[in-house]
């Protein structure tokens, strides 16, 4: 049901890991990545999943931001 | 006892009351193999890394490439998981690296209190996932249907214009009732639980719109009850489509609860 592309079950299992790896888990500010915010590390890899998938599947019709769907 | 030097740096996966001893753990983000350490009553489970891949200055640039995240994300995810399966865990968020295993101590020993709440908090349960997809409408608008209204071509082409907005207005409120619905019954099966942003529709690959992305925290003696219960709201909601993951890790309800309990309605 989720057609589309043939992956799309594997980049979603992904997005469901780093929903949780990247926004949960506990903030302790460890001394090597203190100035990394909790924040950056999610837009971080959202920019990050959107450009390279957009690079995979080409001219995909996308949202100009694709922030929130739905609601 | 300095372990590590000026090359290598402390990954931190996740915290647990009392070491996983004797269990075999995957090994690391570095491929490295996982150690404990003690302090304040906690063990942390680390890994020694180094500092040209773990470093701030390449953790930003490695946050930037996918590959490395992904293969990443599920390393530091495989080592919280093993000790999820045999022991109540608290994992750290992605990234969380320090110096020395000096350093890890003292976080335990700082936090000690926040990672005792947490523990309590998350024993005997675990995180389950549930995704909710819009089913279009496959109804077919009659193109002759111009709304009773007379006129020109252009007349016509606005009416039917207006229709299909309103109707596609009807259907996402229709969409979203049945997401909050859906939500609120979860709800009352687990300990806790939040809506979390929908998935960019560039990622699922589907334009098929996301109304409730949430997480619950289930008790493990309710988790045929939950999943039951999901399997059931999936039947009677036509315009849902429901998918379950889990069991988690509690990486959603590792928080304090002034960062946890942020449930929407």
């Amino acid at each position: 049901m989720t057609a589309g592309h043939p992956d799309a079950d594997r980049r979603i299992a992904l997005v469901d890991l780093l929903d949780r790896v990247l926004a949960g888990g506990v903030v302790v500010a460890g001394d090597i990545t203190l100035s990394i915010a909790d924040v950056d590390l999610v837009e971080i890899s959202l920019r990050t999943l959107i450009s390279s998938v957009k690079a995979a599947v080409g001219s995909v019709e996308a949202p100009a931001e694709p922030k929130r769907i739905g609601r | 006892m300095r372990v590590t030097d000026d090359r290598t740096a402390v990954w931190m996966y996740t915290v647990t009351r009392d070491a996983p001893g004797g269990n075999e753990l995957p090994n690391g983000v570095a491929g490295e193999r996982v150690r404990t350490l003690d302090a304040a009553g906690l063990t942390a489970v680390v890994g020694t890394v180094g500092l040209d891949d773990f470093g701030e200055a390449a953790l930003r640039r490695n946050l930037e490439d996918l590959d490395w995240l992904e293969v990443t994300a599920r390393a530091h995810d495989a080592v919280v998981a093993a000790v999820a399966a045999v022991t109540t865990t608290i994992p750290l968020r992605l990234a969380t690296v320090c110096s020395d295993d000096e350093r890890v101590r003292t976080l335990l020993t700082e936090h000690r209190a926040q990672f005792e709440d947490a523990l309590r908090r998350v024993t005997g349960r675990s995180e389950w996932g549930v995704r909710a997809f819009a089913v279009p409408d496959e109804t077919p608008s009659d193109p002759e249907d111009d709304g009773g209204a007379g006129g020109g071509p252009g007349a016509r082409y606005l009416a039917r214009r207006r229709t299909a907005l309103s109707a596609r207005e009807a259907f996402a409120q229709v969409v979203a009732g049945e997401a909050a619905e859906v939500h609120a019954a979860l709800l009352r099966l687990a300990v806790a639980g939040r809506r979390q942003a929908s998935t960019a529709p560039v990622l699922t690959g589907t334009r098929d719109a996301m109304p409730l992305n949430g997480t619950y925290l289930v008790d493990d003696d309710r988790t045929d009850e939950f999943a039951t219960a999901v399997a059931s709201l999936d039947r009677s909601h036509d315009r849902l489509r429901l998918e379950l993951t889990g069991p988690w890790p509690p990486y959603s309800f590792a928080a304090l609860p002034d960062r946890v309990d942020r449930e929407s309605p």
